[in-house]
């Protein structure tokens, strides 16, 4: 007699926790030919704002973490999406891509957070100055987080993409509430389960499954969202920027409707921090 | 036998109230202006297509001082035309070396024509002559030749990336520093390649339009430079309009929010300069008149037409009364009056419609409960003027202390640990900027960690500098202004 394997239960990983929506709705996923996958939790507006809160709690603790700390935490990622790699490389496939691209948006994936977790100590002296202003003034201007960042994944390269929009929130000291591809939603399922693994505090990155239609106009509007970072199409562009404005959030979008080579060297790097941080400028006096 | 001198016993003053005049000592140089002022487009004078005009008035005596063009969609529309031009043509293809070399042009003219450029902004604007002629000028001078060496070095602004100018970047700017905002507009965007079409506040055009004349001394390429003057539909024509890549915004929270909303639906790059309710907070082992001198600076500077003024007064209790007894006798021999003359501290208020805001507000404080206190001082018989004005008993709700009031009305709140302090000072929507006053050098950079706001002034205030950058947090808007991360704003980073 062959042995029943146990199916898992796919949960989205928010506050540290592994929760089923607040609705109790779930979307059926199928895989490339067509079978039952698994049920994944179509997560409403008020998800959302619960993942906010839970991103809230953990912002502050995250944000004075040290820069090295932050680091060996992001290169610990890495190591627990190493390990699962083939696992991760499958969740990537259920989408209808070929074992090779799978694996190698597994390898790039895992490339992008080891690249950042190398640019957490060393972003500040890129972006950061020391001012020769014309008074006795130290003047110098540091980078700080903005808070909690929405990040709003694209279809396409479900598990690079949403590594690609997190990572840079989260080198800083941001934390994020990100919505995953709607179309192959999970691989940050299990993204999620590596994220509890890998040392980084609860709430810092909150991940959510769900329909883009409910979740875009919250996404716009709530505003301890302090800025957007995502992939979306026109209508939601626009959707968006009309909530930002309420509480001047910033706002960088690309656009769903054209390609985006997520490979590239430029998708990852100092500017895409420089996207999501305030620069704070102080006047220290100089001399007795 | 005398009482011994202390806190609550202080030496006496001798006060001459209005015994003593001072003599007047008016700045009389000839600010050379025209009577009729067209718009800058395309390196010419060129009359408004519908040929509407509308007065300045200096609003020290509320008399014309000239007729001032009122640009509409379509004269935006050549502007926005000939900018793209310059772009395509000449400028978007200047080697960064010869580029710099006009902006160093343009800072030499401007100090050349310092004292003429003075005059015409506190003839137009209201503000005191001393700041025009020592800081808006000189300064606005300063950030032409700041950015004039970044134009050939652009590419140490993001290494290993591909950068490239906007094209037509569009400008609006407001009308409490004219020259300077212009300036922090227009030098980092040549710098970086960009061609500029730049609406100049309703009230404040002169000096604008009168750089005009310096791009054509400077030789400047046609277009590179376009002022269109007018109201708030020209602003928005200029925001709005499809050649504009990038738009750059100086004024009110109110009015940056409802761009933002006009351009949703477009891919345009934005910088927001909005406004400010800035915390300036006096700890009890501060300078304490050092402090008096930086809080006076912080809110009476430029009338308080500033959007990073100290308007909140945040003093440890222990010393709030010995504050509040030095401030008002500073308070009380500020001078209030004519703004050409060279010893006045407080000129005009901008406006009618800016005076009508104030007046309102302060109203609504003692309204509220608040105590107010001003020097009472004589004001001239025409124009637009305010006496320099304290509250007292202002608590977090009341509207003083929350909403800005652009003018030189200070609410002060007292705090009795750091943590207080700080949670007064972040107890707003606004993130611009906000003072330390204190000895400890460690406490300077803590409250600077914590304060969320863009530029921190430590026993200082309303400093600036063209290496410095200046911008908000929060609804106090995004981007900078001044360093290399102004500069940044200007440019695509691909």
């Amino acid at each position: 007699m062959t042995r029943i394997n146990i199916s898992k239960t796919p949960k989205c990983y928010v506050g540290g926790a592994f929760i089923r929506s607040e609705s109790g709705r779930v979307t059926a996923l199928h895989d490339a030919s067509g079978a039952f996958f698994a049920n994944i939790p179509q997560c409403t507006r008020k998800d959302l704002r619960n993942a906010v809160e839970a991103a809230a709690k953990a912002g502050p603790g995250w944000a004075k973490r040290s820069a090295f700390n932050r680091g060996q935490i992001l290169y610990r990622l890495a190591e627990m999406m190493e390990a699962r790699s083939s696992e991760l490389a499958e969740a990537v496939a259920l989408g209808g891509a070929s074992k090779a691209d799978a694996s190698r948006e597994v390898a790039a994936s895992i490339e992008r957070v080891v690249h950042y977790a190398g640019w957490t100590d060393k972003y500040e002296q890129i972006l950061g100055s020391v001012n020769p202003v014309a008074s006795a003034h130290f003047n110098f201007t540091v980078t700080e987080p903005m808070g909690i960042i929405g990040v709003i994944a694209p279809d396409d390269s479900p598990l690079l993409a949403l590594v690609s929009l997190i990572l840079p929130a989260i080198t800083s000291g941001n934390c994020v509430v990100a919505l995953a591809s709607g179309t192959q939603p999970y691989p940050s399922i299990l993204l999620g389960e590596m994220l509890a693994t890998s040392d980084l505090p609860g709430g810092v990155v909150n991940l959510l499954t769900g329909l883009r239609s409910e979740m875009v106009p919250t996404f716009a509007t709530h505003e301890h969202l302090r800025a957007l970072n995502g992939v979306v199409n026109a209508a939601d562009r626009k959707t968006l920027k009309l909530g930002a404005a309420e509480s001047v959030k910033r706002v960088h979008l690309l656009k769903a409707e054209e390609p985006i080579d997520w490979f590239a060297d430029k998708k990852q790097g100092v500017e895409e921090i420089r996207a999501l941080i305030e620069f704070k400028t102080t006047w220290h006096p100089v001399g007795a | 036998m005398p009482k011994t001198l202390s806190k609550s016993n202080p030496a006496r003053e001798l006060v001459f109230g209005d015994l003593w005049e001072f003599d007047p000592a008016p700045e009389t140089a000839d600010p050379k202006l025209k009577p009729r002022y067209d718009l800058f487009i395309n390196g010419s004078f060129v009359p408004p297509r519908a040929g509407k005009y509308f007065a300045t008035i200096n609003p020290a005596h509320e008399t014309k001082i000239a007729d001032i063009a009122l640009a509409d969609a379509s004269d935006v529309n050549s502007a926005c035309i000939a900018a793209q031009k310059a772009f395509v043509s000449v400028w978007g293809k200047m080697p960064g070396k010869e580029r710099g070399k006009y902006l160093y042009r343009i800072a030499r003219l401007l100090q050349d024509h310092a004292r003429e450029f003075a005059i015409a902004e506190t003839l137009d604007g209201g503000k005191p002559i001393k700041e025009s002629r020592d800081f808006d000028v000189p300064m606005a001078a300063a950030h032409f030749f700041y950015h004039a060496g970044w134009a050939d070095k652009l590419e140490h602004l993001a290494p290993g990336r591909q950068i490239a100018p906007h094209g037509v970047v569009g400008q609006v700017i407001p009308w409490n520093f004219p020259l300077l905002m212009l300036a922090w507009k227009i030098a980092p965007a040549l710098a970086a390649g960009n061609c500029v079409v730049l609406k100049p506040a309703e009230s404040t055009s002169i000096t604008a339009l009168k750089f005009g004349e310096i791009c054509q001394e400077a030789g400047l390429p046609n277009g590179v430079v376009n002022i269109v003057s007018g109201a708030a539909e020209t602003g928005a024509a200029v925001i709005q309009h499809p050649l504009t890549m990038k738009v750059a915004f100086t004024g009110s929270t109110e009015v940056g929010k409802s761009l933002m909303r006009s351009l949703a639906g477009t891919d345009k790059k934005m910088t927001m300069e909005l406004g400010g309710k800035a915390a300036n907070i006096v700890f009890d082992d501060a300078p304490l008149d050092q402090a008096v001198e930086g809080i006076v600076n912080g809110i009476f500077f430029n009338q308080g037409h500033v959007c990073c003024a100290g308007s909140r007064l945040l003093v440890q209790e222990s010393i709030a009364d010995e504050v509040l007894a030095k401030l008002k006798r500073r308070i009380a021999v500020l001078r209030v009056g004519d703004p050409m003359d060279k010893n006045t501290d407080l000129g005009a208020i901008n406006s009618r419609e800016q005076l009508a805001k104030i007046t309102d507000l302060v109203q609504i404080g003692v309204a509220e409960g608040a105590e107010k206190y001003d020097n009472g001082c004589k004001l001239p018989a025409k124009g637009f003027f305010f006496r320099p004005t304290i509250f007292t008993n202002v608590s977090m709700s009341h509207r003083i202390a929350r909403e800005e009031i652009f003018g030189p009305v200070l609410s002060i709140l007292t705090f009795r640990t750091p943590e207080e302090a700080i949670e007064k000072a972040n107890n707003t929507p606004y993130g611009l900027s906000a003072g330390v006053w204190t000895d400890k050098g460690s406490r300077i950079l803590k409250m600077s960690t914590l304060i969320k706001a863009g530029v921190v002034w430590a026993n200082t205030y309303n400093k600036f500098d063209p290496t410095s950058p200046f911008g908000g947090y929060k609804e106090s808007g995004f981007g900078r202004e001044g360093g290399k991360q102004g500069l940044l704003d200007y440019l695509m980073v691909d």
